[in-house]
């Protein structure tokens, strides 16, 4: 209980520092990290496969894609990093206030949300579940990754002149 | 045969991009024009040797549950119509060759997850499909890169992402509460779970994930500006099918054959749609742009088919579903109206239009079956579908409802006269003596859709006395 707890903070902390952050590679690092602590959350939960797909695909492969993008992008000087660093605390001040609301207030009423889960003996394995059960879904699967493969032609490609 | 709707588009889009761009854009344009209207086809002629037939062979390989009832045929065939509208726009407003492939490219998946959509019996499988329609609508609308193509589209992903979250927690909870996502297994879990708050959240977190998908007030702020900033052959898909597919349909078919239509959702549901209806029209009455106007009409008229959903007797939710196809014909030809002034004049500003049915004659007369369609004038198709619903609510005993329903077309009303009193009506604007009737596929889908609303309003009435 009480790693969860840690757990969760640091997700928050983490979460927070993404979007407060005004390099982009410390971004991408925070979003790693927020990754890595969801993994390790879904691996106490007792979904190993499901915490090695978030580990491996979510803090690593988006993160080099993220890092190997950013690496051909231009540095702000630092007159201009300074700017964005005030314009991104002005707007986003206001995420720390709302966690720590929300946290209170999920205390406050911890006696009502604390209602028990029903526990569902999962007897299937989920490669099974996957492969042999789900088949819509994974055509559900192929047809989000051409649909981004589409976006990317469509919103990154310059037309040829 | 049913599975070949989905398979059928997502086998295209492999063998179509192998070929050669140019040769691919006419290629593409001949086969979703076949797809669309071989779609139509089996709905309204549904023959036999298709609806009953099973793929034994291919069901080995890949399985696929599906149910068909008169809800999934009336949105099978207002997705084959809208999508071959879409398409014809394309040919009018998209004049880059590469643009015009990419759109064809996103109109076959989002034709696949709007398709699936419509056919599957699983909690998880419709979230999977409804998020493929979105993923490939967020694309269309940002497609032209311009500055309000983008904030629509990143205003869009932002509050589908919030319902996205709404929607799976409330699926796995369902999967914790009753062991599996199947339709089936879900509906009689929740029968048998009572009305305990596990059960409330669930279903509560799903409607307002729902809510926001469908573009329903208070979660309707995406709407205006996705709609307004796309592209207008997108445009005429959002607003004619996809918000209806993945939004309101689902709602619809979860809330009647799985959720079940308890008191308290109900309630939630008229509530919703009524607010829908009233804020949706007041807005429309003081946009000075076309398409934004529309996209308020929109939020209000789809108030109309919750509020029947929400009514929940048998002839409520005929009303529904007759709205649902109704404003899915009558919005599109709308929007297929917009498009034709857009590209004629290059602006949906109304303040700079006026008099434009003298030089665009058929977009000017076929606006006016549009907007008398969904004000519920007779003897339009919006008419019956709206005189349903209200009827219902009356029988049903909401009479609040249904007086509310009734007032509330007046206002609908009066921003359309506005509309066309600016737009079509009066002195032609000086500047625009050279405008000209638009192009032929334009012209050819706003016949086509005004047609199907007039002919759909003088057949009903005979239809009912026959039966």
């Amino acid at each position: 209980m009480a790693l969860n707890l840690i757990l969760l903070a640091l997700l928050l902390v983490a979460g927070i520092w993404t979007v407060l952050t005004t390099r982009l590679v410390r971004s991408v690092v925070g979003l790693a990290l927020v990754s890595a602590v969801v993994s390790i959350l879904i691996f106490r939960l007792n979904s190993p496969l499901a915490a090695a797909f978030e580990l491996s695909v979510c803090a690593g492969l988006i993160s080099v894609i993220f890092v190997t993008t950013i690496s051909f992008t231009q540095r702000l000087t630092p007159e201009r990093l300074e700017e964005r660093r005030k314009e991104r605390l002005g707007k986003y001040w206001y995420l720390p206030v709302i966690l720590i609301i929300a946290g209170i207030l999920l205390i406050a009423f911890k006696p009502i949300l604390d209602f028990p889960l029903p526990r569902v003996p999962s007897e299937q394995d989920t490669r099974n579940i996957i492969w042999h059960m789900r088949h819509v879904d994974l055509l559900g699967q192929i047809l989000v990754i051409l649909a981004g493969v589409f976006g990317v032609v469509i919103l990154f490609k310059e037309p040829k002149k | 045969m049913v599975p070949l709707f989905v398979l059928i588009p997502f086998f295209s889009i492999i063998i179509l991009n192998l070929f050669p761009k140019k040769l691919m854009q006419h290629l593409s344009f001949v086969w979703l024009g076949f797809l669309s209207l071989a779609q139509v086809y089996l709905v309204a002629a549904h023959p036999v040797w298709f609806w009953d037939t099973k793929l034994e062979l291919w069901n080995l390989l890949f399985s696929f549950h599906y149910s068909v009832d008169v809800i999934t045929l009336v949105v099978l065939l207002c997705i084959g119509i809208v999508v071959f509208v879409s398409l014809l726009a394309s040919r009018a407003m998209i004049s880059d060759v590469h643009q015009r492939v990419n759109f064809k490219n996103l109109l076959l998946v989002t034709l696949i997850g709007m398709n699936a959509t419509a056919l599957v019996t699983d909690v998880f499988s419709l979230y999977v499909f409804i998020e493929i329609t979105a993923v490939s609508s967020y694309i269309m609308i940002a497609m032209n890169k311009d500055a309000l193509g983008l904030e629509g589209a990143f205003k869009y992903l932002i509050l589908s992402a919030i319902a996205t979250v709404m929607m799976l927690t409330a699926i796995s909870l369902l999967l914790l509460l009753t062991g599996n996502t199947s339709f089936e297994t879900v509906g009689a879990g929740l029968a048998g779970a009572g009305n305990s708050l596990f059960v409330r959240v669930s279903i509560g977190l799903f409607l307002c994930g729902l809510f926001i998908k469908s573009g329903l007030v208070p979660f309707h702020g995406w709407l205006p500006d996705a709609y307004s900033a796309a592209p207008a052959p997108a445009s005429i898909l959002l607003a004619g099918i996809v918000t209806k597919v993945s939004g309101v349909y689902v709602l619809m078919r979860l809330a009647v054959s799985v959720f079940g239509l308890t008191p308290s959702v109900q309630a939630l549901l008229m509530f919703i749609g009524a607010v829908s209806i009233i804020i949706g029209a007041i807005a429309a009455l003081t946009q000075t742009d076309f398409k934004r106007m529309l996209a308020y009409s929109s939020i209000s008229q789809i108030g109309y088919i919750i509020l029947g959903v929400g009514c929940g007797t048998k002839l409520a939710l005929i009303g529904a579903v007759f709205h649902l196809f109704n404003h899915a014909i009558f919005k599109s030809l709308l929007f297929v109206n917009a498009a034709s002034v857009e590209k004629e004049l290059g602006t949906t500003d109304m303040d700079k239009m006026g008099g434009l049915t003298q030089r665009m004659p058929v977009t000017g007369i076929t606006s006016v079956i549009g907007l008398l369609s969904t004000a519920g004038i007779p003897p339009l198709s919006g008419f019956w579908s709206k005189f349903i619903i209200i009827i219902a609510l009356w029988q049903a005993g909401n009479f609040g409802y249904a007086a509310f329903a009734l007032l509330a077309s007046i206002i609908t009303l009066a921003y359309f006269l506005s509309m066309q009193r600016k737009v079509f009506f009066g002195k032609l604007k000086a500047g625009l003596e050279n405008i000209k009737e638009s192009s032929i596929s334009l012209i050819v889908s706003q016949a086509v859709l005004a047609i199907i609303t007039l002919g759909v309003g003088l057949i009903f009435p005979l239809v009912i006395s026959w039966r």
